[in-house]
């Protein structure tokens, strides 16, 4: 991996991302004597983060936008990517197994690199 | 990379975090987006909680550090099974934990060993977006979190031009939202744990994909 970030800035995002995450995971845990349940309403919020961030996510890792004053915008791909990534997806779909879309995803990305 | 799955001892965010690295995105970014990521460990958090209640305050604070989503799965499933008793909530969390701690650590490490190696022809970076394609799916449980989805995935391509990586946290906050109208629309709001909404019955029998 090459960056321009030191290795300081790195090791500081290490510790803060490790830190937030560990302290988001306590949250509940030492108060739940104290406060009995969280708000259903927060928790009929929360039930959507996980869906959205991962969309979020993979989704411009297959398609992006590419903006120019002068043209409409334009959909760009890697069509061997995104004929990967679509088939992994209903493997995903249909299996919910990471083992099994990563391996399919990955074969057919190869078998494409090969035929083009 | 081993000191990360240390500190954070989390896949998604891990990964986010390496791709924004390599990205040089700014330092706060990289943090935000890694909380933004890992801000669904809230609900795991006060999920699992109750069946925590018994442990002495310094086991609670070493079990919240392990709190991460296949450990959290695999115990908040056992635990809810009305027919396998359990012994104990304690041994069989730290159980699984252990199991998945030293796998993780020892994967990252012979990756640190091996990846500098590994041919980059292979593309191998590709089981980065495979990876989260299928966490995107594992976590599909109805029609509202198909739609915070979409909306949450087309809105992040619309975006991704966005400076500082914010397209993310833009694109997330409008599937949540997305999802919530959904909801709020269809009656079922609050919904949790696909049985606690006003309309449970009802949905639990209309909807597909219902565990």
């Amino acid at each position: 991996m090459t960056t321009e970030h030191s290795p300081l800035a790195i090791w500081i995002i290490f510790v803060a991302a490790g830190l937030a995450t560990y302290l988001i995971r306590l949250s509940f845990i030492p108060i739940i004597g104290k406060v009995d349940e969280v708000s259903p309403r927060i928790k009929g919020v929360l039930r959507f983060i996980p869906a959205a961030v991962f969309a979020a996510l993979v989704l411009p890792l297959f398609l992006s936008v590419s903006v120019s004053p002068q043209t409409m915008p334009v959909i760009t791909y890697e069509p061997a990517e995104l004929l990967a990534g679509s088939v992994a997806a209903i493997v995903a779909w249909r299996t919910k197994n990471i083992v099994a879309t990563i391996t399919v995803g990955m074969m057919i990305l190869w078998g494409m690199q090969i035929i083009i | 990379m081993v000191g990360m799955s240390l500190l954070l001892f989390s896949g998604a965010a891990q990964l986010a975090v390496i791709d924004l690295i390599g990205q040089n995105a700014p330092v706060a970014v990289v943090i935000v987006t890694a909380i933004i990521i890992n801000i669904r460990h809230i609900m795991y958090s006060a999920s699992i909680a109750p069946y925590f209640r018994r442990f002495d305050t310094a086991t609670k604070w070493v079990a919240a550090y392990f709190l991460a989503d296949e450990i959290y799965a695999v115990s908040i499933t056992e635990y809810r099974d009305p027919v396998t008793e359990l012994r104990s909530h304690k041994l069989f969390y730290f159980g699984a934990a252990t199991a998945f701690f030293t796998t993780w650590l020892s994967s990252t490490t012979l990756g640190v060993v091996l990846g500098a190696n590994l041919p980059s022809g292979l593309s191998l970076e590709f089981a980065i977006p495979l990876t989260y394609l299928a966490l995107l799916f594992s976590v599909l449980d109805d029609q509202s979190t198909e739609i915070a989805a979409l909306v949450g995935g087309a809105v992040a391509v619309l975006a991704s031009s966005v400076p500082l990586n914010l397209g993310l946290v833009i694109a997330a906050s409008t599937g949540i939202v997305a999802g919530v109208v959904i909801d709020i629309r269809g009656g079922q709001f609050p919904k949790v744990d696909g049985t606690d909404g006003p309309d449970a019955e009802r949905s639990s029998t209309t909807e597909v994909g219902e565990e």
